[in-house]
Order: C-alpha cells, then structure tokens, then sequence
C-alpha cells in the first residue's frame, strides 16, 4: 500500500476541510450517547464474560487432569484454547485500554489487571495504546505496521531478505506473545548497542517479562501437568496447544486489522497539526472489520469491530456493534470505504499482501505464466545484486 | 467499652508448622493461577470468605418510613466488629459504577446471625442513597470497610447525657440507644423531623420514651419551626450537666457548637454527614496538591491536571494526553475535577480514591490527588 498522500487517486480528496470536521463531531456525538447510556448492563456484560471465562478454564483444566483418555484431551483443549482467548482479546486486551475503568472496579481496572500473556500489561500498555493507537499506521511512527520485521508498505525500500517474510509472519504467528513480548521491549532497537542494552530502563523492562514468562510456563507447562500426575505428558501438550491455537487466532485477528489490502497508511508528516476531524479520518481509513457472528465478534475481543475500536478505543467492547451501523452510515454519507469482510477472506487479504511486498514493487502483478522465467531471473538478480543493480532493475 | 479504637479480631493461634505449610499451599496455589490469584477463582463461589476483600451480602431491606430504609448486612468473615455510633464504607454499584458512601451502623452488637444494619434515608437526587433505598433487593452484594469513626460514647456511660439530631442523623445515636441503654444513665433525645411520619425509628423511640429509658423531646419543623440555642436551653434546662453527642444537618451543627462554645459548655460530639467538597459551578479551577510529593499547584479550569502540574514540575505519569491510553490515572483522593472533553463532574469524597485521568481533567475546586 502506497501511502495516501502519495496516491494518485487521493481517497480524502473530496472532503473540505469543514467536512472533516463535521464528521468528527458527529463521531463525537456517538461517543457521547455511549457514554450516557452506559450502566448496568453493560457492567453486567463483562462481569459475565469474566465469569465464564474463569469457569470454562477451571472447567478444562479439570477435564484435563484426565487428559491420557483421548476425549477428555480434546475436550480440555478445546475449552482451555477459548478460555485463553476470551482472557486475552474480550477481556484482558479491552479492560487494559480503559474501556472498564468507569465502573471504578479496583479488579476490573487498566491500572491493576493483569493478563495471561508473555508481554507484561503495563509494557503492552504502553506500546499498544499510546504508540500504536497514537500513531496508527503512520509509516515510521506505528510500529504495528510490520511489527519492525516486516515490509508493510510500498514506501518501504525492498532488500532480498525480505523474501522470508512470510516465513517470518508464520513463525511469528506460532510466537506471537513473546514476539509480542519482544516488540514492545523494543528489542531489535535495544539489544542493537552497548548503550541500549545497558541502560537500566530497558534492563528492568527485560528482567520483568523474563519473570513473567517464567511464571507463565511455570503454570502451563509444570504446575498443572504435574498436577495431572500420569496425565503428566497429555496435559503439557494441551497446554501448548491452548497456547498456540491462541497465538494463530490472535494473529490473524490482528492482521485483520490494519493489513488487508486497500487499508491506507499515512506520511510521517502528515500528522502534524492533525485536528480531531483529521484524527478521526485517519482511523477511520487505517482499519478493517470482520463481519460474521456474535460468537466471532465476541471470540475477536471485538476487534472485528476495529474500525469502531480504533475511533473509540475505550468505549466497552459490548457497545460496538451497537454504533457500528451509524458509522457505517456515516462512511457512506461521506463518500469513504467502509473495510469491512468475513475473516477468511481479510486473512487472506492480509496474507496477500505480506506475499506481494516480499518482493519487490509490482512484481507479483507484472508476473504472467508467459513471462515467468524473465520475471524469476530478474528477482534472482536482485537479490544477488548489489542496490545498484536493485535499483536499476526496479525502475526499468 | 472503649471509645475509638476498633476492636480487633482474636486472633487463633495457629502452629508454626500449619502456618508454614499453609504458605507453602498457598503459594503452590498461586503457580497455578497466575496472573490470577486463587482468589480471583474462589470470589466466583465464596465471595464472604474469609482473607478475601471484604464484602456484605444484604439479607434484607426493610421500609422505615416512606423515604428511609433499613438494609441488614451479613458482613464476610473478616469483618471485625464495631463500636457503635461508628459508620462503615459501604461501595456499591449504582448504574454499573462503584459509588462509596458512609453510613452509620444502626445494628445491635448482640445480634445473633452476626449481620450488622445501616439505615438510609433517601437524599433527593442522591445517587447511592435512592439507589439503597428503592432499588435494592436481597442478595445483592456490596463491598465493605471496618468500621470506623469517633462517634461513640466512653465507658462507664456519662450519668447524664443528651442526644440531639436531626433527619436521618438520629442513626449512629440509635446504634448507641440499642446496645447501651441496659447500662443506668438519664439520657434525653431531642430529635427534629418534618412531621411524626418522617422520624425514622419513631415508634421504636416513643416505646423507649414510654417504657421511661430515655426522655423524648420530639420536634416537628414544619409545625414546631427550627431548634434554636435558646428553645434548647428551655427544653433541656440542665443542658450544662450533661455530655451531648449531635447529628444531623450541617446548619444545627453549627448553631450548636456555637452556643456550646459561647455558653462554655461541656463537651459536644458531633457527627456530620456531609463533606466539605465544594464545588464551585462553571470555569472552576483550584488549588491541585499532590500529597505524596508535596506539591500544591493553582489550575485554572480550561487546563488538564496534567498540564498544569507537568509546569509546575511534578514528574507526571503520561501518555497520549487526549484521553484513550489511561496512561496518566490517578487517584483522586478528595476534590471534585471536570471533564474538559464533557464537562462531566467527578467528585470524590475523603478515602474515595477516584481513578480519573489527569490529562483531559480540570480542577473544579481544591483537589487531593494521590501522587
Ligand atoms: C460519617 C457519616 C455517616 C453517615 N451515616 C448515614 C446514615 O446512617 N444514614 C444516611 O442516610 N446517610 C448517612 N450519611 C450520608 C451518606 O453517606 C450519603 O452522603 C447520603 O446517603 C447521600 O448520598 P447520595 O449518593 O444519595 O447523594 P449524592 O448523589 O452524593 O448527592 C446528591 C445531592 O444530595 C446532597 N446531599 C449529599 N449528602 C446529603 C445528606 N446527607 N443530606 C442531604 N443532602 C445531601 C448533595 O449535595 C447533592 O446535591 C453519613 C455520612 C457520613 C459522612
Ligand atoms: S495520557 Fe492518555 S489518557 Fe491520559
């Protein structure tokens, strides 16, 4: 994806200035009839996510100390891989953006939870909420975008190791919390000088999610096998399942997000001085939904309501596929595309993009059956030349 | 009986050994459910238990008079008991958020179910006090504090003593008159309602008065008009012999420390129910302290808490500063702040600690916050 501002075809374009604006209070006005309406029911409802959560995951790791019977291994497996989602997309990754701290519930607070995840809350917090949802993607500034790892925009200058990026994005989705973990340590950028890797901050930074890690394995790998006495093995294997299957879903949710193709991403320079209306804009063309059931939105931590998500990060989850039609609404009043599909088709998506920018620029769509061979020995060019030589061959 | 300090709670001697192997257990527990505690899984079925938050169950809620109520509280396992004339932190959740207000125990020490009352009296637009009044219903839990306050009478009972109050603050002198009248003492009770209907716990006093237990002066203001220093003085014509506790509206207080004072009267305890916050309406500001580190910085009202304490140099936690990453909450210890984006009012009374975010709220008066 080239950056909006460098798109021919500029999809803001035909909104004034006063447009933009408009469209913001009126996203302001929603916000507000939320926030007014907000109350029992909605306390009620993530109470009762919470609830069953801690039932469903008593209630398998229970099946599975009798996990060496093969049903009971599936059932505990299945059970415990939802109960670990549900913890970390509708309740853990929601409550930590606030979206629950108007209860004034001590135990259900951005400021006191804590998730079953390998990235301490108040690091996640920190790389999630104020980067992430700041800067969303801003080329350069929302890390996000390729996690560091990766080539997310045209914009970005091609290099052959670029080739394994799809393997990188499989191998990070297995590892996705502890590249998670390691993203928002910031360690490519920390461990790369003697400096960084010194400096006390980062050191303790470090040191907090090595023990969180520790006690998260303790638990899932150790304690509640050994609890299982000769159901020892089947129970590490389902808890490492449970943790994958996760990892795998989280990932592809969250690709979801901002990667399908047609998600516009924005110049660096183009945020400065950004009104509210701009702000709003900008989020608004930055995200993607998935469609589907309430058991896929409820099970997507509702981040298949990204676009409501990231123009309302901390209205409750339960409230957005209530607004959600008057945003749709106001797309479409507006002249905007509203990103929205099921999740096989933005996985998709989203995988087609990671494939198309893993080479170099306009390569996948040049490439015909006929014109193959010259195509392959062009990109083995590349990526045994020099940037000279990747240079020239792009721009022919 | 003592006067302020709370009573503790015997504690069992447990051998060192069980001690030690409990730790043990319950640390091998925590393995199991961190992040979690195990607590966070036994809340879900015993959330009375003992070593858990403490908790109340409200067992039932019973009409007092046609704007007052009586809630009997069973109180979790952990509850130590009360002096009474003592109040208790109730926390309860109105319209999905936790609201916290204090409310004195009006129950009898003796009881055997071990549950304590409180008696509420429904406030015009009160948010807690209609919520506990109207809306409440068996079963429903709310979260508790110990007992506290200073409001008590000293052992032995003074021989003479006098009660005066007003509305609903005849109920931490109920929580006196039910656990201590056994003991021989000349109490008097001058108590001001509206009419005879509004006088919470009226047929229990006039029975009292009856039996010859304490003597009743009641007021009705609508027909009867205000107490004054002097009415008092010719309704209790031994005032100056006898010790006097006073609860109710903040203008007979007033007058009453005041004639107290000037007459050089003995002791006056008094009981208030309302805080001083004030909120000072439209465009406020005020004075931010933040009592950890010192500081006290002026704000105007159209400037973040954030901004203003960030330029007087207190180091701030911080984040986005347009109020989505909850990066820079803190408690909000007393005060009241507005919601520069709404202007939405938050107050909180002492021990409150109000979670606001510093970065889209305003001072809307002299703030307290726990920094
Ligand atoms: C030590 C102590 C003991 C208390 N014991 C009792 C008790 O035993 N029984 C009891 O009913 N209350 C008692 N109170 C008062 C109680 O804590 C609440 O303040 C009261 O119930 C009103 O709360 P609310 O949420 O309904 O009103 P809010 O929503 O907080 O206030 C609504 C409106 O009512 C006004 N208001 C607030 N408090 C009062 C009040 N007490 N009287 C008149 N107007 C008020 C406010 O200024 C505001 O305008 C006690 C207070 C203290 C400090
Ligand atoms: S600094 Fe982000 S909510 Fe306040």
């Amino acid at each position: 994806m080239t950056t909006l501002q460098k798109k021919s075809e500029n999809p803001i374009a035909h909104l004034s200035a006063e447009e933009i604006e408009l469209l913001g209070k009126e996203l302001d006005e929603i916000r507000q009839e939320v926030l007014d309406s907000r109350g029992e029911s909605d306390a009620a409802y993530i109470r009762t996510v919470i609830d069953v959560q801690r039932r469903l995951e008593l209630g398998s790791r229970a099946v599975l100390l009798a996990s060496f019977f093969p049903p009971a291994w599936l059932l505990g497996t299945v059970g415990l891989s939802v109960a670990k989602i549900l913890e970390n997309m509708e309740i853990g990754h929601n409550i930590l953006h606030g979206q629950w701290d108007w209860m004034r519930d001590p135990k259900i607070h951005s400021t006191t939870w804590e998730w079953d995840m390998a990235s301490p809350a108040e690091q996640w917090k920190h790389s999630h909420n104020e980067l992430h949802h700041t800067y969303t993607n801003v080329v350069g500034k929302d890390n996000d975008l390729g996690y560091g790892i990766m080539r997310v925009d045209e914009d970005q200058r091609w290099h052959p190791i670029y080739l394994a990026q799809p393997l990188w994005n499989f191998v990070n989705a297995c590892f996705f919390e502890y590249g998670i973990a390691a993203y928002d340590l910031e360690l490519g950028k920390n461990l790369a000088s003697k400096r960084r890797r010194n400096d006390p901050a980062f050191v303790a930074g470090y040191k907090q999610v090595l023990g969180k890690i520790r006690r998260q394995a303790t638990k899932d790998y150790l304690v509640h096998p050994a609890l299982s006495g000769p159901s020892f093995v089947p129970t590490l294997l389902a808890n490492v399942t449970a943790n994958v299957v996760r990892n795998l879903w989280s990932h592809s949710v969250i690709m979801c997000g901002h990667f399908p193709e047609g998600v516009e991403t924005y110049e660096k320079t183009s945020i400065e001085g950004e009104t509210r209306g701009e702000w709003y804009l900008r989020q608004m063309l930055g995200s993607a939904n998935i469609s589907g059931s309430k058991a896929m939105h409820l099970m997507t931590g509702n981040l298949s309501h990204q676009i409501e998500h990231h123009l309302f990060p901390d209205l409750p989850s339960n409230r957005y596929a209530k607004i959600a039609p008057k945003v749709k609404d106001l797309f479409a009043r507006n002249g905007l595309r509203y990103h929205e599909a099921p999740l096989p088709q933005q996985v998709a998506s989203a995988w087609h993009k990671v494939f198309r920018l893993s080479l170099p620029n306009g390569w996948l769509a040049e490439t015909t059956p006929r014109n193959a061979p010259a195509q392959l020995a062009k990109l083995w060019k590349m990526t045994t030349g020099g940037p000279k030589v990747r240079r020239a061959l792009s721009a022919a | 009986m003592s006067t302020t300090v709370k009573p503790s709670r015997p504690t069992r001697p447990v051998r060192p050994v069980l001690a030690a192997l409990r730790d043990r257990a319950v640390r091998l527990a925590e393995l199991a459910t961190t992040p979690l505690l195990p607590a966070d899984y036994l809340d879900l079925v015993h959330p009375l238990r003992s070593g858990t938050d403490l908790r109340g169950r409200v067992e039932s809620v019973t009409r007092e008079t046609a704007d007052a109520a009586t809630l009997v509280i069973r109180p979790g396992a952990d509850w130590a008991g009360h002096v009474p004339g003592q109040y208790v932190r109730v926390g309860v959740d109105v319209d999905g958020v936790r609201q916290w207000r204090t409310y004195s125990i009006t129950s009898e020490l003796a009881r055997a179910d071990r549950c304590i009352s409180i008696t509420v009296k429904a406030v015009p637009g009160g948010v807690v006090s209609t919520h506990l009044v109207h809306r409440t219903r068996p079963g429903t839990l709310v979260h508790l504090d110990q007992a506290t306050g200073e409001f008590v009478l000293p052992a032995p009972l003074p021989a003479k003593t006098l009660f005066v109050t007003a509305g609903s603050g005849i109920t931490p002198v109920m929580g006196m008159l039910r656990n201590h009248l056994a003991e021989p003492s000349d109490v008097v009770v001058v108590h001001s309602s509206p009419t005879p209907d509004d006088v919470v716990f009226g047929a229990e006093l006039r029975a009292l008065a009856a039996s010859g237990a304490i003597r009743l002066v009641e007021r009705h203001t609508r027909t009867d008009g205000h107490l004054d220093a002097a009415l008092l003085t010719e309704l209790v014509p031994d005032l100056a012999e006898r010790s006097a506790w006073a609860c109710g509206p903040l203008p007979l207080l007033d007058l009453l420390e005041e004639h107290w004072a000037t007459a050089g009267l003995g002791t006056l305890h008094v009981e208030r129910f309302r805080t001083g916050v004030v909120v000072t309406g439209e465009g406020e500001g005020g004075t931010v302290s933040f009592g950890r580190t010192g500081t006290a910085v002026e704000a105007d009202g159209a400037t973040s808490i954030l901004d203003a304490a960030e330029s007087a140099g207190v180091l701030m936690p911080s984040g986005c500063r347009m109020g989505i990453c909850f990066g820079c909450v803190l408690p909000l210890r007393e005060g009241a702040v507005r919601d520069l984006r709404n202007g939405e009012l938050t107050v909180a009374a002492p021990g409150d600690g109000v979670l606001v975010q510093t970065c889209i709220s305003a001072a809307a008066g002299a703030c307290d916050i726990d920094h």
